[in-house]
Protein backbone atom coordinates (compact mmCIF):
# COMPACT_ATOMS: atom_id res chain seq x y z
CA UNK A 1 0.00 0.00 0.00
CA UNK A 2 2.74 2.41 0.90
CA UNK A 3 4.20 1.96 -2.57
CA UNK A 4 1.35 3.94 -4.19
CA UNK A 5 1.77 7.68 -4.76
CA UNK A 6 0.19 9.47 -1.82
CA UNK A 7 -2.89 11.52 -2.59
CA UNK A 8 -2.37 13.85 0.32
CA UNK A 9 0.89 14.20 2.19
CA UNK A 10 2.54 16.44 4.74
CA UNK A 11 6.20 16.92 5.60
CA UNK A 12 7.31 18.43 8.90
CA UNK A 13 3.90 20.00 9.42
CA UNK A 14 4.01 22.13 12.55
CA UNK A 15 1.70 24.60 14.25
CA UNK A 16 2.51 26.58 17.36
CA UNK A 17 0.05 28.65 19.35
CA UNK A 18 2.26 30.93 21.43
CA UNK A 19 4.38 28.59 23.53
CA UNK A 20 2.23 25.54 22.81
CA UNK A 21 3.16 23.27 19.92
CA UNK A 22 -0.16 21.73 18.91
CA UNK A 23 1.21 19.84 15.91
CA UNK A 24 4.89 19.00 15.86
CA UNK A 25 6.67 18.02 12.66
CA UNK A 26 4.13 15.55 11.30
CA UNK A 27 4.99 13.51 8.18
CA UNK A 28 1.80 11.97 6.88
CA UNK A 29 0.79 10.16 3.68
CA UNK A 30 -2.75 9.33 2.64
CA UNK A 31 -2.90 6.61 0.00
CA UNK A 32 -5.63 6.71 -2.69
CA UNK A 33 -8.67 4.59 -1.90
CA UNK A 34 -8.01 3.99 1.78
CA UNK A 35 -10.07 4.84 4.82
CA UNK A 36 -7.59 6.29 7.27
CA UNK A 37 -8.55 6.84 10.86
CA UNK A 38 -6.81 9.54 12.85
CA UNK A 39 -7.07 8.85 16.55
CA UNK A 40 -5.50 10.15 19.72
CA UNK A 41 -6.41 11.49 23.13
CA UNK A 42 -8.10 14.87 23.53
CA UNK A 43 -5.65 17.67 22.83
CA UNK A 44 -3.45 15.46 20.67
CA UNK A 45 -3.72 18.00 17.82
CA UNK A 46 -6.06 16.05 15.53
CA UNK A 47 -8.40 18.94 14.70
CA UNK A 48 -5.50 21.40 14.36
CA UNK A 49 -3.82 18.95 11.96
CA UNK A 50 -6.84 18.53 9.68
CA UNK A 51 -7.59 22.25 9.89
CA UNK A 52 -4.18 22.80 8.32
CA UNK A 53 -4.89 20.15 5.68
CA UNK A 54 -8.05 21.93 4.53
CA UNK A 55 -6.63 25.44 4.98
CA UNK A 56 -8.59 26.82 7.90
CA UNK A 57 -5.36 27.28 9.88
CA UNK A 58 -2.00 28.21 8.37
CA UNK A 59 0.94 26.03 9.42
CA UNK A 60 3.86 27.57 11.30
CA UNK A 61 6.19 25.45 9.16
CA UNK A 62 6.13 22.38 6.93
CA UNK A 63 4.41 21.58 3.64
CA UNK A 64 1.19 19.99 2.41
CA UNK A 65 0.84 18.39 -1.02
CA UNK A 66 -2.27 17.16 -2.82
CA UNK A 67 -1.65 14.73 -5.69
CA UNK A 68 2.03 15.68 -5.62
CA UNK A 69 1.38 19.44 -5.91
CA UNK A 70 2.23 21.81 -3.07
CA UNK A 71 -0.95 23.37 -1.66
CA UNK A 72 0.55 24.81 1.54
CA UNK A 73 -0.25 28.38 0.54
CA UNK A 74 -3.59 27.78 -1.18
CA UNK A 75 -6.68 29.27 0.51
CA UNK A 76 -9.30 26.81 1.75
CA UNK A 77 -11.77 27.42 -1.10
CA UNK A 78 -9.11 26.63 -3.69
CA UNK A 79 -8.26 23.34 -1.93
CA UNK A 80 -11.95 22.42 -2.05
CA UNK A 81 -11.96 23.23 -5.76
CA UNK A 82 -9.06 20.77 -6.16
CA UNK A 83 -11.08 17.95 -4.65
CA UNK A 84 -10.91 18.19 -0.88
CA UNK A 85 -13.98 18.29 1.36
CA UNK A 86 -14.29 18.76 5.09
CA UNK A 87 -17.15 18.17 7.47
CA UNK A 88 -17.08 20.14 10.68
CA UNK A 89 -16.61 18.66 14.13
CA UNK A 90 -19.06 21.15 15.57
CA UNK A 91 -22.08 20.95 13.31
CA UNK A 92 -21.91 23.91 10.99
CA UNK A 93 -24.82 23.64 8.57
CA UNK A 94 -26.74 26.67 7.30
CA UNK A 95 -29.28 26.63 10.13
CA UNK A 96 -31.87 28.94 8.59
CA UNK A 97 -31.82 27.45 5.10
CA UNK A 98 -33.64 24.32 4.05
CA UNK A 99 -31.94 20.93 4.13
CA UNK A 100 -32.12 20.70 0.33
CA UNK A 101 -30.61 24.19 -0.08
CA UNK A 102 -27.72 23.20 2.20
CA UNK A 103 -26.86 20.34 -0.11
CA UNK A 104 -27.58 22.43 -3.22
CA UNK A 105 -24.99 24.98 -2.07
CA UNK A 106 -22.44 22.19 -1.85
CA UNK A 107 -23.29 21.19 -5.44
CA UNK A 108 -23.50 24.59 -7.10
CA UNK A 109 -19.80 25.29 -7.02
CA UNK A 110 -19.25 22.85 -9.85
CA UNK A 111 -22.76 22.29 -11.27
CA UNK A 112 -24.22 25.34 -13.03
CA UNK A 113 -27.57 23.90 -14.08
CA UNK A 114 -30.10 24.40 -11.33
CA UNK A 115 -32.27 21.48 -12.42
CA UNK A 116 -29.30 19.11 -12.14
CA UNK A 117 -28.42 20.65 -8.77
CA UNK A 118 -31.88 19.90 -7.41
CA UNK A 119 -31.90 16.35 -8.77
CA UNK A 120 -28.45 15.58 -7.36
CA UNK A 121 -29.36 17.15 -4.02
CA UNK A 122 -32.34 14.83 -3.75
CA UNK A 123 -30.13 11.84 -4.63
CA UNK A 124 -27.50 12.75 -2.03
CA UNK A 125 -30.15 13.24 0.65
CA UNK A 126 -31.59 9.82 -0.16
CA UNK A 127 -28.12 8.34 0.21
CA UNK A 128 -27.82 9.54 3.82
CA UNK A 129 -31.48 8.81 4.59
CA UNK A 130 -32.69 12.40 4.80
CA UNK A 131 -34.85 12.31 1.67
CA UNK A 132 -38.01 13.11 3.63
CA UNK A 133 -36.50 16.16 5.31
CA UNK A 134 -35.44 18.12 2.19
CA UNK A 135 -37.96 20.89 2.75
CA UNK A 136 -37.31 21.29 6.47
CA UNK A 137 -35.19 24.08 7.91
CA UNK A 138 -31.77 22.63 8.75
CA UNK A 139 -31.83 24.11 12.26
CA UNK A 140 -35.03 22.18 12.99
CA UNK A 141 -33.33 18.79 12.44
CA UNK A 142 -32.22 16.69 15.40
CA UNK A 143 -28.52 16.83 16.20
CA UNK A 144 -27.88 13.41 14.67
CA UNK A 145 -29.66 14.42 11.47
CA UNK A 146 -27.62 17.61 11.29
CA UNK A 147 -24.49 15.45 11.48
CA UNK A 148 -25.82 13.40 8.55
CA UNK A 149 -26.55 16.61 6.66
CA UNK A 150 -22.91 17.62 7.20
CA UNK A 151 -21.86 14.31 5.69
CA UNK A 152 -24.31 14.80 2.82
CA UNK A 153 -22.76 18.19 2.05
CA UNK A 154 -19.35 16.53 1.99
CA UNK A 155 -20.59 13.76 -0.33
CA UNK A 156 -22.32 16.22 -2.63
CA UNK A 157 -18.98 17.71 -3.55
CA UNK A 158 -17.78 14.32 -4.91
CA UNK A 159 -14.38 14.94 -3.36
CA UNK A 160 -11.17 13.01 -3.97
CA UNK A 161 -10.39 13.35 -0.26
CA UNK A 162 -13.15 13.55 2.30
CA UNK A 163 -12.13 14.63 5.80
CA UNK A 164 -14.71 13.68 8.41
CA UNK A 165 -14.16 15.30 11.80
CA UNK A 166 -15.92 13.15 14.43
CA UNK A 167 -18.89 12.39 12.17
CA UNK A 168 -20.63 9.87 14.46
CA UNK A 169 -20.71 12.05 17.54
CA UNK A 170 -24.31 12.15 18.74
CA UNK A 171 -25.57 9.46 16.35
CA UNK A 172 -27.67 6.54 17.57
CA UNK A 173 -26.44 2.94 17.11
CA UNK A 174 -28.75 2.47 14.12
CA UNK A 175 -27.52 5.69 12.53
CA UNK A 176 -23.91 4.63 13.12
CA UNK A 177 -24.49 1.33 11.30
CA UNK A 178 -25.98 3.22 8.36
CA UNK A 179 -23.08 5.68 8.46
CA UNK A 180 -20.52 2.82 8.34
CA UNK A 181 -22.25 1.37 5.29
CA UNK A 182 -22.29 4.80 3.67
CA UNK A 183 -18.55 5.35 4.16
CA UNK A 184 -17.78 1.87 2.80
CA UNK A 185 -19.78 2.68 -0.32
CA UNK A 186 -17.58 5.74 -1.00
CA UNK A 187 -14.27 3.94 -1.39
CA UNK A 188 -12.23 3.54 -3.48
CA UNK A 189 -13.43 6.55 -5.55
CA UNK A 190 -13.14 8.73 -2.49
CA UNK A 191 -10.28 8.54 -0.03
CA UNK A 192 -11.47 9.10 3.50
CA UNK A 193 -9.67 10.62 6.45
CA UNK A 194 -11.70 9.97 9.56
CA UNK A 195 -11.15 11.56 12.94
CA UNK A 196 -13.09 9.42 15.36
CA UNK A 197 -13.37 8.72 19.05
CA UNK A 198 -15.71 5.78 18.70
CA UNK A 199 -13.27 2.84 18.47
CA UNK A 200 -15.98 0.49 17.17
CA UNK A 201 -16.43 2.78 14.15
CA UNK A 202 -12.66 3.04 13.67
CA UNK A 203 -12.19 -0.73 13.79
CA UNK A 204 -15.12 -1.31 11.44
CA UNK A 205 -14.03 1.21 8.79
CA UNK A 206 -10.33 1.97 8.89
CA UNK A 207 -7.91 0.21 6.56
CA UNK A 208 -5.09 1.97 8.37
CA UNK A 209 -4.79 4.00 11.57
CA UNK A 210 -2.57 6.93 12.50
CA UNK A 211 -2.24 7.71 16.21
CA UNK A 212 -1.40 11.27 17.23
CA UNK A 213 -0.17 12.04 20.70
CA UNK A 214 1.02 15.44 21.94
CA UNK A 215 1.10 16.74 18.38
CA UNK A 216 3.33 13.99 16.97
CA UNK A 217 2.69 10.66 15.23
CA UNK A 218 2.93 7.97 17.91
CA UNK A 219 2.15 4.99 15.71
CA UNK A 220 0.79 4.12 12.29
CA UNK A 221 -0.34 0.81 10.87
CA UNK A 222 -3.10 -1.70 10.26
CA UNK A 223 -5.93 -1.73 12.84
CA UNK A 224 -4.86 -5.01 14.44
CA UNK A 225 -1.28 -3.83 14.80
CA UNK A 226 -2.38 -0.58 16.37
CA UNK A 227 -4.69 -2.38 18.73
CA UNK A 228 -1.75 -4.55 19.84
CA UNK A 229 0.75 -1.70 20.12
CA UNK A 230 1.79 -1.27 23.74
CA UNK A 231 2.62 2.46 23.38
CA UNK A 232 -0.81 3.15 21.89
CA UNK A 233 -2.50 1.22 24.64
CA UNK A 234 -0.62 3.19 27.24
CA UNK A 235 -1.33 6.55 25.67
CA UNK A 236 -4.83 6.12 24.51
CA UNK A 237 -6.70 2.87 24.43
CA UNK A 238 -6.28 1.96 28.07
CA UNK A 239 -4.71 -1.24 29.34
CA UNK A 240 -7.78 -3.32 30.13
CA UNK B 1 -49.04 28.31 -9.61
CA UNK B 2 -45.29 27.68 -9.55
CA UNK B 3 -43.12 29.77 -7.28
CA UNK B 4 -41.54 31.34 -10.34
CA UNK B 5 -44.99 32.31 -11.59
CA UNK B 6 -45.98 33.87 -8.27
CA UNK B 7 -42.71 35.81 -8.10
CA UNK B 8 -43.20 37.21 -11.59
CA UNK B 9 -46.83 38.06 -10.86
CA UNK B 10 -46.04 39.87 -7.61
CA UNK B 11 -43.10 41.92 -8.86
CA UNK B 12 -44.53 42.48 -12.33
CA UNK B 13 -47.80 43.50 -10.71
CA UNK B 14 -46.06 46.06 -8.51
CA UNK B 15 -44.30 47.54 -11.55
CA UNK B 16 -47.55 47.65 -13.54
CA UNK B 17 -49.38 49.44 -10.72
CA UNK B 18 -46.54 51.94 -10.31
CA UNK B 19 -46.51 52.61 -14.05
CA UNK B 20 -50.28 53.12 -14.15
CA UNK B 21 -50.09 55.59 -11.27
CA UNK B 22 -48.34 58.02 -13.65
CA UNK B 23 -51.77 58.69 -15.19
CA UNK B 24 -53.67 58.70 -11.92
CA UNK B 25 -51.72 60.56 -9.26
CA UNK B 26 -51.84 64.33 -8.72
CA UNK B 27 -48.54 66.10 -9.36
CA UNK B 28 -47.58 66.32 -5.70
CA UNK B 29 -47.76 62.59 -5.10
CA UNK B 30 -46.35 61.83 -8.51
CA UNK B 31 -43.26 63.86 -7.59
CA UNK B 32 -43.05 62.07 -4.25
CA UNK B 33 -43.32 58.64 -5.80
CA UNK B 34 -40.68 59.44 -8.41
CA UNK B 35 -38.38 60.43 -5.56
CA UNK B 36 -39.28 57.26 -3.62
CA UNK B 37 -38.58 54.99 -6.60
CA UNK B 38 -35.15 56.58 -7.11
CA UNK B 39 -34.31 56.34 -3.41
CA UNK B 40 -35.58 52.75 -3.42
CA UNK B 41 -32.92 51.89 -6.02
CA UNK B 42 -30.39 53.18 -3.52
CA UNK B 43 -32.05 51.11 -0.78
CA UNK B 44 -32.03 47.99 -3.00
CA UNK B 45 -28.30 48.40 -3.46
CA UNK B 46 -27.87 48.75 0.28
CA UNK B 47 -30.00 45.67 0.84
CA UNK B 48 -27.87 43.56 -1.50
CA UNK B 49 -24.92 44.06 0.83
CA UNK B 50 -26.76 44.23 4.15
CA UNK B 51 -29.81 42.02 3.72
CA UNK B 52 -28.39 39.36 1.43
CA UNK B 53 -24.66 39.32 2.19
CA UNK B 54 -24.89 40.27 5.87
CA UNK B 55 -22.45 43.21 5.72
CA UNK B 56 -23.60 46.30 7.58
CA UNK B 57 -22.06 49.39 5.99
CA UNK B 58 -22.34 52.85 7.52
CA UNK B 59 -20.76 54.51 4.53
CA UNK B 60 -23.11 54.10 1.60
CA UNK B 61 -23.57 57.87 1.27
CA UNK B 62 -20.13 57.74 -0.40
CA UNK B 63 -21.56 55.59 -3.20
CA UNK B 64 -24.75 57.64 -3.49
CA UNK B 65 -22.62 60.80 -3.72
CA UNK B 66 -20.23 59.12 -6.18
CA UNK B 67 -23.21 58.66 -8.51
CA UNK B 68 -24.60 62.11 -7.84
CA UNK B 69 -21.33 63.93 -8.55
CA UNK B 70 -20.26 61.36 -11.12
CA UNK B 71 -23.22 62.58 -13.17
CA UNK B 72 -23.47 66.22 -12.15
CA UNK B 73 -19.80 67.27 -12.34
CA UNK B 74 -19.17 66.13 -15.93
CA UNK B 75 -22.53 67.61 -17.00
CA UNK B 76 -21.69 70.91 -15.33
CA UNK B 77 -18.00 71.26 -16.17
CA UNK B 78 -17.46 69.12 -19.27
CA UNK B 79 -20.83 69.65 -20.91
CA UNK B 80 -21.54 65.90 -21.07
CA UNK B 81 -25.06 64.90 -22.09
CA UNK B 82 -27.29 62.74 -19.87
CA UNK B 83 -26.50 59.25 -21.19
CA UNK B 84 -22.69 59.39 -21.00
CA UNK B 85 -22.88 61.28 -17.70
CA UNK B 86 -25.07 58.52 -16.26
CA UNK B 87 -22.55 55.89 -17.38
CA UNK B 88 -19.78 57.97 -15.80
CA UNK B 89 -21.79 57.98 -12.57
CA UNK B 90 -22.15 54.18 -12.61
CA UNK B 91 -18.42 53.83 -13.26
CA UNK B 92 -17.65 56.23 -10.39
CA UNK B 93 -19.87 54.19 -8.06
CA UNK B 94 -18.35 50.87 -9.12
CA UNK B 95 -14.82 52.24 -8.72
CA UNK B 96 -15.64 53.61 -5.27
CA UNK B 97 -17.16 50.25 -4.34
CA UNK B 98 -14.09 48.40 -5.54
CA UNK B 99 -11.70 50.69 -3.67
CA UNK B 100 -13.66 50.67 -0.42
CA UNK B 101 -14.35 46.95 -0.75
CA UNK B 102 -10.70 46.00 -1.23
CA UNK B 103 -9.76 47.82 1.96
CA UNK B 104 -12.85 47.54 4.18
CA UNK B 105 -13.46 43.83 3.51
CA UNK B 106 -10.23 43.07 5.33
CA UNK B 107 -12.34 43.75 8.43
CA UNK B 108 -15.64 42.33 9.66
CA UNK B 109 -18.46 43.31 11.99
CA UNK B 110 -18.08 46.55 13.93
CA UNK B 111 -14.70 47.29 12.36
CA UNK B 112 -16.32 47.07 8.90
CA UNK B 113 -18.99 49.56 10.00
CA UNK B 114 -16.37 52.01 11.29
CA UNK B 115 -14.09 51.69 8.27
CA UNK B 116 -16.96 52.29 5.83
CA UNK B 117 -18.14 55.23 7.94
CA UNK B 118 -14.65 56.75 7.84
CA UNK B 119 -14.41 56.36 4.07
CA UNK B 120 -17.74 58.12 3.66
CA UNK B 121 -16.64 60.95 5.95
CA UNK B 122 -13.45 61.28 3.90
CA UNK B 123 -15.62 61.45 0.78
CA UNK B 124 -17.81 64.14 2.32
CA UNK B 125 -14.78 66.22 3.29
CA UNK B 126 -13.32 65.77 -0.20
CA UNK B 127 -16.51 67.22 -1.67
CA UNK B 128 -16.19 70.23 0.64
CA UNK B 129 -12.49 70.63 -0.16
CA UNK B 130 -13.20 70.52 -3.89
CA UNK B 131 -15.53 73.48 -3.42
CA UNK B 132 -14.26 75.17 -6.58
CA UNK B 133 -16.07 72.46 -8.59
CA UNK B 134 -18.68 71.13 -6.18
CA UNK B 135 -19.60 74.41 -4.44
CA UNK B 136 -19.53 72.47 -1.18
CA UNK B 137 -22.53 72.51 1.12
CA UNK B 138 -24.38 74.96 -1.06
CA UNK B 139 -24.18 72.60 -4.03
CA UNK B 140 -25.25 73.49 -7.54
CA UNK B 141 -28.25 73.03 -9.76
CA UNK B 142 -28.19 71.30 -13.12
CA UNK B 143 -29.81 73.58 -15.68
CA UNK B 144 -33.20 72.48 -17.01
CA UNK B 145 -31.95 72.67 -20.60
CA UNK B 146 -29.33 69.98 -19.93
CA UNK B 147 -31.72 67.55 -18.26
CA UNK B 148 -33.11 65.85 -21.36
CA UNK B 149 -32.57 62.51 -22.97
CA UNK B 150 -33.56 61.61 -26.55
CA UNK B 151 -35.41 64.92 -26.81
CA UNK B 152 -37.51 64.24 -23.71
CA UNK B 153 -37.53 66.95 -21.05
CA UNK B 154 -36.93 65.11 -17.77
CA UNK B 155 -38.10 68.07 -15.73
CA UNK B 156 -41.72 67.51 -16.79
CA UNK B 157 -43.66 65.55 -14.12
CA UNK B 158 -44.82 62.71 -16.39
CA UNK B 159 -41.43 62.23 -18.05
CA UNK B 160 -39.64 62.45 -14.73
CA UNK B 161 -41.94 59.85 -13.24
CA UNK B 162 -41.51 57.58 -16.24
CA UNK B 163 -37.73 57.87 -16.05
CA UNK B 164 -37.73 57.07 -12.32
CA UNK B 165 -40.03 54.11 -12.99
CA UNK B 166 -37.81 52.79 -15.79
CA UNK B 167 -34.71 52.87 -13.59
CA UNK B 168 -36.63 51.27 -10.73
CA UNK B 169 -37.98 48.53 -13.01
CA UNK B 170 -34.57 47.65 -14.42
CA UNK B 171 -33.01 47.67 -10.93
CA UNK B 172 -35.79 45.50 -9.50
CA UNK B 173 -35.66 42.97 -12.32
CA UNK B 174 -31.86 42.74 -12.16
CA UNK B 175 -31.90 42.29 -8.38
CA UNK B 176 -34.57 39.63 -8.64
CA UNK B 177 -32.43 37.79 -11.17
CA UNK B 178 -29.30 38.06 -9.02
CA UNK B 179 -30.88 36.83 -5.78
CA UNK B 180 -32.70 33.93 -7.43
CA UNK B 181 -29.56 32.63 -9.14
CA UNK B 182 -26.23 31.24 -8.03
CA UNK B 183 -24.56 34.49 -7.00
CA UNK B 184 -27.42 35.52 -4.75
CA UNK B 185 -27.64 32.10 -3.15
CA UNK B 186 -23.93 32.13 -2.39
CA UNK B 187 -24.27 35.62 -0.87
CA UNK B 188 -27.02 34.30 1.42
CA UNK B 189 -24.77 31.36 2.34
CA UNK B 190 -22.02 33.83 3.27
CA UNK B 191 -24.49 35.80 5.38
CA UNK B 192 -25.60 32.64 7.17
CA UNK B 193 -22.20 31.02 7.72
CA UNK B 194 -19.16 32.36 5.92
CA UNK B 195 -16.75 29.71 7.17
CA UNK B 196 -19.00 26.96 5.83
CA UNK B 197 -19.44 28.69 2.49
CA UNK B 198 -15.66 28.95 2.11
CA UNK B 199 -15.26 25.24 2.85
CA UNK B 200 -17.82 24.44 0.18
CA UNK B 201 -15.27 25.89 -2.20
CA UNK B 202 -16.62 29.41 -2.68
CA UNK B 203 -14.18 32.29 -2.75
CA UNK B 204 -16.14 34.21 -0.15
CA UNK B 205 -13.88 37.25 -0.25
CA UNK B 206 -14.38 37.50 -4.00
CA UNK B 207 -18.16 37.19 -3.64
CA UNK B 208 -18.23 39.86 -0.91
CA UNK B 209 -16.19 42.16 -3.12
CA UNK B 210 -18.60 41.52 -6.00
CA UNK B 211 -21.55 42.30 -3.71
CA UNK B 212 -19.89 45.53 -2.58
CA UNK B 213 -19.28 46.66 -6.16
CA UNK B 214 -22.84 45.79 -7.23
CA UNK B 215 -24.26 47.49 -4.16
CA UNK B 216 -22.18 50.61 -4.78
CA UNK B 217 -23.23 50.67 -8.45
CA UNK B 218 -26.91 50.49 -7.48
CA UNK B 219 -26.37 53.26 -4.94
CA UNK B 220 -24.62 55.37 -7.56
CA UNK B 221 -27.50 54.81 -10.01
CA UNK B 222 -29.85 56.14 -7.33
CA UNK B 223 -27.63 59.14 -6.62
CA UNK B 224 -27.19 59.95 -10.32
CA UNK B 225 -30.92 59.69 -11.03
CA UNK B 226 -31.69 61.85 -8.01
CA UNK B 227 -29.37 64.61 -9.27
CA UNK B 228 -30.69 64.29 -12.81
CA UNK B 229 -34.42 64.19 -12.06
CA UNK B 230 -34.43 66.78 -9.28
CA UNK B 231 -31.70 68.97 -10.73
CA UNK B 232 -29.42 69.40 -7.77
CA UNK B 233 -26.17 68.03 -6.34
CA UNK B 234 -25.02 69.03 -2.86
CA UNK B 235 -22.71 67.81 -0.12
CA UNK B 236 -25.61 67.18 2.28
CA UNK B 237 -26.28 63.95 0.31
CA UNK B 238 -22.82 62.72 1.28
CA UNK B 239 -23.35 63.15 5.03
CA UNK B 240 -23.73 60.31 7.50
CA UNK B 241 -27.50 60.86 7.48
CA UNK B 242 -27.61 59.50 3.94
CA UNK B 243 -25.70 56.43 5.08
CA UNK B 244 -28.18 55.76 7.87
CA UNK B 245 -31.32 56.33 5.79
CA UNK B 246 -30.98 53.27 3.52
CA UNK B 247 -30.36 51.12 6.60
CA UNK B 248 -33.64 52.37 8.09
CA UNK B 249 -35.56 51.90 4.83
CA UNK B 250 -34.27 48.36 4.50
CA UNK B 251 -34.93 47.45 8.14
CA UNK B 252 -38.46 48.83 7.92
CA UNK B 253 -39.28 47.24 4.60
CA UNK B 254 -37.63 43.90 5.28
CA UNK B 255 -33.93 43.08 4.94
CA UNK B 256 -33.19 40.37 2.42
CA UNK B 257 -36.38 40.83 0.40
CA UNK B 258 -36.48 42.28 -3.11
CA UNK B 259 -39.39 44.69 -2.65
CA UNK B 260 -38.75 45.42 1.03
CA UNK B 261 -36.48 48.40 0.30
CA UNK B 262 -39.21 50.02 -1.83
CA UNK B 263 -41.85 49.38 0.82
CA UNK B 264 -39.61 50.78 3.55
CA UNK B 265 -38.71 53.88 1.55
CA UNK B 266 -42.37 54.49 0.70
CA UNK B 267 -43.45 54.01 4.29
CA UNK B 268 -40.82 56.27 5.82
CA UNK B 269 -41.25 58.99 3.20
CA UNK B 270 -44.97 59.28 3.89
CA UNK B 271 -44.47 58.85 7.63
CA UNK B 272 -42.28 61.95 7.67
CA UNK B 273 -44.63 63.69 5.23
CA UNK B 274 -47.56 63.02 7.56
CA UNK B 275 -45.67 63.90 10.75
CA UNK B 276 -44.60 67.22 9.25
CA UNK B 277 -48.29 68.13 8.84
CA UNK B 278 -48.98 67.32 12.48
CA UNK B 279 -46.13 69.02 14.28
CA UNK B 280 -42.96 71.00 13.56
CA UNK B 281 -41.14 68.42 15.73
CA UNK B 282 -41.94 65.86 13.06
CA UNK B 283 -38.72 63.89 13.42
CA UNK B 284 -39.77 63.12 16.98
CA UNK B 285 -42.96 61.46 15.74
CA UNK B 286 -41.16 59.69 12.95
CA UNK B 287 -38.50 58.47 15.36
CA UNK B 288 -41.10 57.15 17.76
CA UNK B 289 -42.86 55.28 14.97
CA UNK B 290 -39.57 53.79 13.85
CA UNK B 291 -38.72 52.61 17.36
CA UNK B 292 -42.13 50.98 17.71
CA UNK B 293 -41.80 49.25 14.36
CA UNK B 294 -38.34 47.93 15.12
CA UNK B 295 -39.53 46.65 18.47
CA UNK B 296 -42.65 44.94 17.21
CA UNK B 297 -41.70 44.18 13.60
CA UNK B 298 -38.08 43.05 13.71
CA UNK B 299 -38.30 41.33 10.31
CA UNK B 300 -39.64 44.46 8.62
CA UNK B 301 -42.88 44.72 6.69
CA UNK B 302 -42.03 42.35 3.84
CA UNK B 303 -40.14 40.06 6.21
CA UNK B 304 -43.42 39.55 8.03
CA UNK B 305 -45.24 39.00 4.74
CA UNK B 306 -42.61 36.44 3.77
CA UNK B 307 -43.13 34.53 6.98
CA UNK B 308 -46.88 34.48 6.42
CA UNK B 309 -46.62 33.47 2.77
CA UNK B 310 -43.75 31.02 3.17
CA UNK B 311 -42.14 32.34 -0.02
CA UNK B 312 -40.78 35.66 -1.25
CA UNK B 313 -37.41 36.30 -2.84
Amino acid sequence: MTAATPLLSTRGLTRRFGGLTAVDGVDFDLVPGEVRALIGPNGAGKTTFVSMLIGRIAPTSGTIALGGRDITRLPAHARVARGMAYTFQVTSVFQRLTVAENVALALRRSERHERAVQAQAAAVLARVGLEAQGGATAGALSYGHQRLLEVAMGLAQSPRVLILDEPTQGLSDGEIAAFNALVRSLVPETTVLLIEHNMAVVMALATRITVLNAGAVLAEGAPEAIRADARVQAAYLGTD
Amino acid sequence: MSERGRVILLHGGLLAVLLALNWVLPDYHRGNLARIMVLAVYAMGYNLLFGYTGLLSLGHALFFAAGMYGLALPMQHLGLSVAPAFLAALAAGAAAGLGVGLLALRTTGVAFMIVTLMFAQAGYLTILLAGAWTRGDEGFTIPQAARRIAGIDLTQPAARYAAAWALFAVALAALLWIVRHRTGRVLVAIRENEDRARLLGYDTHGFKLLATVLSATYSAAGGAAFALLFGYAGASFATVQYSILPLLWVLLGGAGTVIGPFVGTLFMFYLIDWAADVTPAYMLLAGLALILLTLFLPLGIMGLVRRRLGWLP
